[in-house]
């Protein structure tokens, strides 16, 4: 899960890690009063959207006098904001951040993730911050310093000196580092994080350690165990039809093609995505009915698939192995009646009682093609909408 | 011959009484794995279909001598149940359980690395030997034993379907292990390579990965180094738009890296057959061994 900036800095508050004095806005007035309250310009405005590239977007700006401050406010609230990272459709801007510009001596970059091929916590960090990441690592990978972290032992303080040596801080910055370092590490595991991120970490003219950016990634699958943070979740930065499907328990991705599919597993699901491209295709979804597919998972599935007016044509490819065909066709004949199915079906299943299940489909008013294997399928329903 | 579980595997089931735990645990008994012990803390005593239930994995050991472990604990409490086993130095653990915190299984990794026993898993079908034993929730009869294939693969219906078709190919198979779809996994690719490459019956191995993370890039290098049997592999997600989680925990491409290009690029660089149509994987599989 993905949280806007100024809540992942008010999780930095709580963490005792320097970021500089602001608040949340939601209109232009309330931005001016978070300025005043600031007291001195230069005021930075932050658009919040759950994308980064913000900046060169348009969605960051600098107020140099209180006036400005809410004349720009005024500009980015509501702005359709497009970076590389939310794609052509873009965000729009429903609350910016309004805080204190500071005085910048150093920009750092410092970063905190799990390393799947070691199982280590891995700590990034660079002199080079403000900058994207990714490209530093692929073109410059010596200026980035990391450090592999036991879980079991957790961050130790030399672990801390090493990455501030690395960046060459002065003694009075190395401590505000180091402490900013622990607190940082101590919130990505209290809260089962997949990302924490600062950049830039801004060592100021008084050689302050403070957080200008702030990015946290969370595990999905330990959102049980952090109630508060379920909290932060803004339904308006994702897809509809997603949110939709995740109330079923349906694992959908929307695609841009027009081949709809319904799949049971998340291998199998991919693999006939990439097949429908393979054979000419274009794959709507990705929608993931879970291992053991069930009528009710099969009609949430086709009102799903069918809110996609793109959507030309469905394939379901069912591989059940235990679970029983009959029943399974019987669902999805209930299914297509419910979900008033006017489009081109074609269906793969296999598992238990599949003769029965396909004597099913075949009888029933619906004009389904049933397949009798995988290749079978794809390319029927790939022919269906050329 | 197989690997990691055969005729003499003793299973012992975490989480047998629970929904899933109960039917699978029916379903192995009935593909003939010997079922000698559940464990359920505060049920101790019971008995669930015919087998006896224990309230600590100890206990369940040391009275019935079972030597494997199949876990359907539910996520929060997954991690608990997969240590007790280890403490318990059981060895083997299968871990079917999906939705295992990453943090969790960061820590079991890093725990189980000077222990006795190998985890497969989690968020996995399981690993079955057939005719022999199946140790999971993957359906017994699509397999056909006797070999001569072994086959490691990151999903789950994915691998039916590949096993599926190498059945209607006549190709048997040794022993098929489901590593997981999570991030991190307890067994990893080279870990079965490895055995593969070691049991005299397997004469040539599938192998089934799909976008997310390096494991088939590097289980590419080690077949490079040091696998001399013939490899078939098959990558899923070409199609899946980066950033997104694909169903599976660990199926995200980030950034460039996980992309199910670089992983068929690195596995044909390593000799290895990649198939690229899965609706004919059956008959590449006929062509290659």
């Amino acid at each position: 899960m993905k949280i806007h900036e100024y809540q992942a800095k008010e999780l930095f508050k709580k963490y005792k890690i320097s970021i500089p004095d602001g608040d949340i806005a939601l209109t232009p007035d309330e931005a001016k009063k978070i300025a005043c309250k600031i007291g001195d310009c230069p005021i930075v405005i932050k658009g919040q959207i759950h994308a980064g590239g913000r900046g060169k977007g348009g969605g960051i700006k600098l107020a140099k006098t209180m006036e400005e401050v809410e004349s720009i406010a005024k500009r980015i609230l509501g702005m359709l904001l497009i970076t590389h990272q939310t794609g052509p459709k873009g965000k729009i801007v429903k609350k910016v951040l309004v805080e204190k510009s500071l005085k910048i001596e150093k920009e750092l970059y410092l970063s905190i993730i799990p390393d799947r091929a070691t199982a280590k916590i891995v700590i990034i960090a660079s002199k080079a911050g403000g900058m994207d990441i990714e490209k530093l690592a692929a073109n410059q990978p010596g200026k980035i310093i990391k450090i592999h972290i036991d879980p079991l032992l957790g961050i130790q303080p030399f672990h801390c000196r090493q990455a501030a040596f690395g960046l060459k801080l002065s003694p009075y910055s190395t401590r505000q580092f180091t402490s900013t370092l622990i607190n940082l590490y101590r919130l990505f595991v209290d809260y089962d994080c997949t990302l924490v991120e600062i950049n830039p970490l801004a060592i100021t003219a008084d050689e302050n350690v403070v957080a200008i950016d702030a990015k946290i990634n969370f595990d999905d699958n330990a959102l049980f165990r952090h109630k508060d943070i379920l909290e932060y979740r803004d339904i308006d930065e994702e897809e509809p039809l997603e949110v939709e499907a995740s109330k079923f328990n349906l694992n959908y991705i929307k695609l841009s093609g027009n081949v709809g599919n319904m799949v049971n597993g998340a291998g199998l699901a991919m693999a006939t995505m990439d097949l429908i491209k393979l054979y000419g295709a274009e794959p709507a979804n990705f929608l993931d009915v879970g291992g053991g597919a069930n009528a009710e998972m099969v009609e949430n599935g086709f009102r799903i698939i069918l809110s996609d007016k793109n959507v030309k044509a469905i394939l379901i490819n069912i591989f059940g192995g235990i679970l029983r065909c009959d029943l399974l066709a019987k669902g999805v004949v209930q299914a297509a009646d419910k979900a008033g199915i006017k489009i081109p079906v074609v269906i793969r299943m296999e598992g238990t009682n599949v003769e029965e299940g396909r004597r099913i489909l075949s009888e029933s008013s619906f004009n389904f093609t049933i397949a009798a294997d995988l290749k079978e399928a794809v390319q029927a329903v790939t022919q269906l909408v050329k | 011959m197989s690997i990691f579980v055969d005729k003499n595997t003793r299973l012992l089931v975490q989480g047998i009484t629970g929904q899933d735990g109960r039917f699978h645990t029916q379903k192995c008994i009935a593909y003939g794995t010997n079922v000698v012990a559940g464990v359920t803390p505060g049920k101790g005593g019971q008995k669930m279909d015919d087998v006896p239930v224990f309230n600590t994995v100890k206990e369940a050991m040391e009275n019935t001598g079972a030597n494997c472990s199949m876990i359907f604990v539910p996520p929060a409490f997954a991690a608990d149940a997969i240590l007790e086993a280890v403490e318990a130095e059981i060895e083997l653990i299968v871990a079917i359980t999906e939705g295992l915190p990453l943090m969790d299984m960061v820590k079991v990794k890093n725990y189980m690395k000077n222990t006795k026993s190998r985890l497969i898993g989690l968020n996995c079908p399981g690993i079955i030997t057939p005719g022999q034993c199946r140790v999971g929730i993957m359906p017994g009869h699509i397999h056909k034993q006797g070999g001569p294939i072994g086959i490691v693969s990151r999903s789950g219906t994915l691998t039916y379907e590949v096993v599926n078709q190498l059945t209607l190919h006549k190709i048997g198979q040794t022993t098929c292990i489901g590593i997981g779809g999570d991030p991190i996994n307890g067994t990893n690719f080279i870990d079965c390579l490895d055995a593969f490459e070691k049991d005299p019956d397997t004469e040539g191995i599938v192998m089934v990965g799909e976008i997310g993370g390096s494991a088939e890039e590097e289980a590419s290098e080690f077949i490079k180094k040091h696998v001399t049997k013939k490899v078939v592999g098959f990558i899923a997600g070409l199609t899946a738009p980066p950033g997104r989680r694909m169903g599976h925990a660990g199926a995200i491409i980030s950034g460039s890296c996980g992309t199910a290009q670089a992983k068929i690029a690195a596995m044909k660089e390593s000799g290895i057959y990649v198939c690229e149509d899965l609706g004919s994987f059956g008959k590449m599989c006929a062509e290659v061994f």
